[in-house]
């Protein structure tokens, strides 16, 4: 549906278009059943960088205040991009990998914690 | 039958004009809370200009109440000797 | 000899209806110009009947005694100093939020019934458009007039108005007008005569006002009911257009569903904040945010509705949803303040022993197996000298621009609701099917959102140079106006003040 407006060629110019980001696309990035982190965060990522690199310098410094990050073993955690499941190849690229501007990048890991009924 | 709702500042005015209320609806239920007074009745609730002016000792407008009026809900009918709030179903 | 006095219904009839003139050379369409293009039809303008009957002469006369008695409150506060009779300074964090997002929301409402008023083609609804136009210009001016007293004692108050423009959580309110104020007349008065009326201030300004008054704050539980007065008022006129619109033609029941579909829930995402001022920024507690909803919406909504179905008009669809929320709302809005406090212009807290029970008691569905243990682990780590402060930015809803917080509460409350589309090859995202349908609704409108996230990503936020260069482009006063309440210069000169070490 369309917009009921005054004028016929009423339009949107989109705020938040790729090239309005100094070369680097919007990732977003949750840690499922964490609500100790309240929503997901936002980054705004080079394309070129490769996903190990994502995982230790973005995931690792912004999802780390978890007391039980420590314990995640990365080897069984499941991903999904775009809620879709998703292998990601740790030495390519986001662009590789199939990021694209404004992804989802969920994960969820095997969880043992006492905090895990609450979800935090 | 829906029930109507309708709450007022609580001050002297106010109090005589729930007084009057509660004589007029014999069913309506008054709440005290901070601050204000909210009174519920299944149907309707009316205010009529002589019970308050006899309650009050003193002339009163119907339009006044919107000077001590907080919220309420229902069809209002309003006219120089009475105030109603009412639903049909 | 003199005149015979009119009785009510003549004198709104003098005082409306013969005030309008004939366009005898003029297109009345001309005059009128953004009467049509929303699809609305009216047939008879004449059908339109304000159920108060208040006319210009009264309106003045009962507008001017609630001034009076308001400002000698006023006066009265401020000489005796009411600001220490609060019942506690975190309580002040509350009227920090309502200076910043809710006042400026007062204006916006002025602006835009001064245009609506201006572009209604029927004499009722333009004097009855025009009421309300000043009325919430009085509303902004006595709020910010109570406030200024609380400014000379608190941080956070100074910069609202700079702030309301910029800082991120206030985009929220802010856009709600943007999008009101940017439909059409009678869109815009379903949105704010229906939506912020009826169900937002309702709840804003009768139960938590009414927790002012119980926690000491005598400033802002006058203005609040001052300005009440005249939202009693202002609700009538949104249920009137409503039912208004709806006996003019059939053609207006699916565009009118349509808006109280779309408004109704933009005024509930908003009331989120109302909820978390409810349960967690009153520290003497009246009402849980459950009780207030249950009363104000479910049962006073309810009855709304089922008057309205005789138009065809139906309770919108997610209302099992909204029943379901009403055990979480509050408690995922403060965790997420809590722990974004660090750019918040105001401060929070970890809630007392005392209030954690009384918010098991409230919420016994919910809190215990979900929030209850997030306050304790909070506490382990303030205890510990690590008070938690999220690190990073989230991720935001196109259409209410609140983060993206809201779980699964029908399935499992512990999973984020994710909803997304594409439009122009960009993927939008959405904090529920709601807010995504609006936006499908009009995505032209919607891509135009400012959303605080992405500006800052943008550099448009203060430039590039992180959280600090956004902190002063907010002119939010860091470790003055911010972060916990315990340990804050807010917290010192009230203990001060009480003579507590
Ligand atoms: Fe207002
Ligand atoms: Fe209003
Ligand atoms: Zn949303």
């Amino acid at each position: 549906m369309a917009t009921q407006a005054l004028r016929a060629d009423y339009h949107g110019d989109g705020k938040d278009t790729e090239d309005k980001f100094h070369g680097a696309i919007l990732v977003y990035i949750n840690w499922d059943k964490h609500l100790f982190f309240y929503s997901a965060k936002a980054f705004p990522l080079d394309p070129n960088m490769p996903f190990a690199a994502v995982l230790e310098h973005v995931i690792g410094t912004h999802f780390c205040q978890h007391p039980e990050y420590k314990n995640i073993n990365w080897d069984t955690v499941e991903w999904t991009l775009n809620n879709e499941p998703f292998m990601p190849v740790m030495e390519k690229s986001l662009a590789e990998n199939g990021f694209d501007h404004k992804c989802l990048l969920r994960f969820k890991t095997a969880e043992t914690s006492s905090f895990e009924a609450a979800g935090i | 039958m829906s029930k109507v709702l309708i709450a007022f500042q609580e001050n002297d005015e106010s109090r005589y004009i729930v007084q009057a209320i509660e004589q007029d609806n014999p069913d309506a239920t008054v709440y005290f809370e901070p601050a204000m007074i909210r009174i519920e009745n299944e149907g309707s609730l009316t205010i009529n200009k002589a019970t308050v002016e006899e309650m009050m000792g003193c002339d009163w407008e119907v339009q006044s109440i919107h000077v001590n009026l907080l919220t309420l809900t229902g069809h209002i009918d309003e006219d120089d000797d009475y105030f109603t709030v009412h639903w049909d179903n | 000899m003199s005149a015979k006095k009119l009785n009510l219904k003549d004198k709104y009839r003098l005082l409306t209806r013969d005030l309008d003139w004939d366009f005898s050379y003029e297109d009345r369409k001309d005059a009128f110009p953004f009467e049509e293009f929303e699809g609305i039809k009216i047939t008879d303008w004449d059908k339109w009947e304000d159920p108060f009957r208040l006319t210009m002469d009264a309106y003045w006369k009962y507008q001017a005694e609630k001034e009076k008695k308001l400002y000698a409150i006023y006066d009265a506060f401020s000489q005796n100093n009411g600001h220490l009779n609060v019942s506690d300074a975190r309580y002040v964090n509350a009227i920090k939020i309502f200076l910043t997002a809710v006042s400026p929301g007062e204006l916006a409402a002025h602006s835009g019934f001064a245009f609506t008023g201006r572009q209604m083609g029927g004499i009722g609804a333009r004097i009855a458009a025009q009421m309300q136009s000043i009325d919430e210009l009085r509303h902004i001016q006595t709020q910010i007039h109570a406030m200024s007293h609380y400014n000379k004692f608190f941080d956070g108050f100074d910069e609202f108005s700079h702030m309301h423009d910029r800082v991120w959580y206030i985009s929220v309110v802010k856009s709600f007008f943007d999008d009101a104020r940017s439909a059409g007349p009678f869109e815009f008065m379903v949105a704010i005569g229906f939506s912020f009326e009826y169900v937002l201030t309702n709840l804003l300004f009768v139960p938590f006002m009414s927790g002012a008054a119980y926690n000491g704050d005598m400033a802002t539980v006058t203005f609040g009911f001052s300005a009440q007065s005249d939202e009693a008022r202002h609700m009538t006129l949104g249920l009137e257009i409503i039912k208004f619109l709806l006996e003019q033609h059939e053609d207006n029941v699916p565009i009118v569903q349509k808006w109280i579909d779309k408004w109704l829930w933009r005024g509930y995402r908003i009331l989120t904040v109302v909820a978390m001022m409810m349960d967690y920024m009153l520290p003497q507690k009246v009402m849980s945010w459950k009780e207030a909803w249950e009363l104000y919406f479910e049962q006073a909504g309810g009855a709304l509705f089922k008057d309205l179905e005789r138009y065809g008009i139906k309770m919108p669809d997610y209302t099992d949803l909204i029943k379901a929320e009403k055990e979480h709302l509050s408690h995922q809005a403060w965790w997420t303040f809590y722990t974004n406090s660090q750019a918040t212009a105001f401060h929070t807290w970890i809630p007392s022993d005392e209030e954690l029970d009384w918010l098991s008691e409230k919420y016994p569905e919910s809190f215990d197996k979900y929030y209850r243990p997030r306050w304790e682990l909070a506490k382990e780590m303030a205890e510990k000298g690590e008070r938690y402060y999220n690190e990073g930015l989230p991720q935001l809803c196109q259409t209410c621009q609140i983060p993206m917080i809201y779980t699964d509460v029908q399935n499992d409350p512990r999973d984020i609701v994710y909803r997304s589309t594409k439009y122009q090859g960009e993927r939008f995202h959405f904090c529920s099917d709601q807010c995504q349908h609006i936006f499908e609704n009009e995505p032209e409108k919607y891509v135009h959102a400012w959303l605080p996230v992405h500006q800052i990503f943008q550099g448009n936020c203060g430039g590039p140079g992180g959280l600090e260069k956004v902190m002063d482009y907010y002119k939010l006063d860091v470790g003055k106006a911010n972060m916990d309440y315990v340990g804050s210069p807010d917290e010192e000169r009230w203990k001060n003040w009480k003579g507590v070490a």
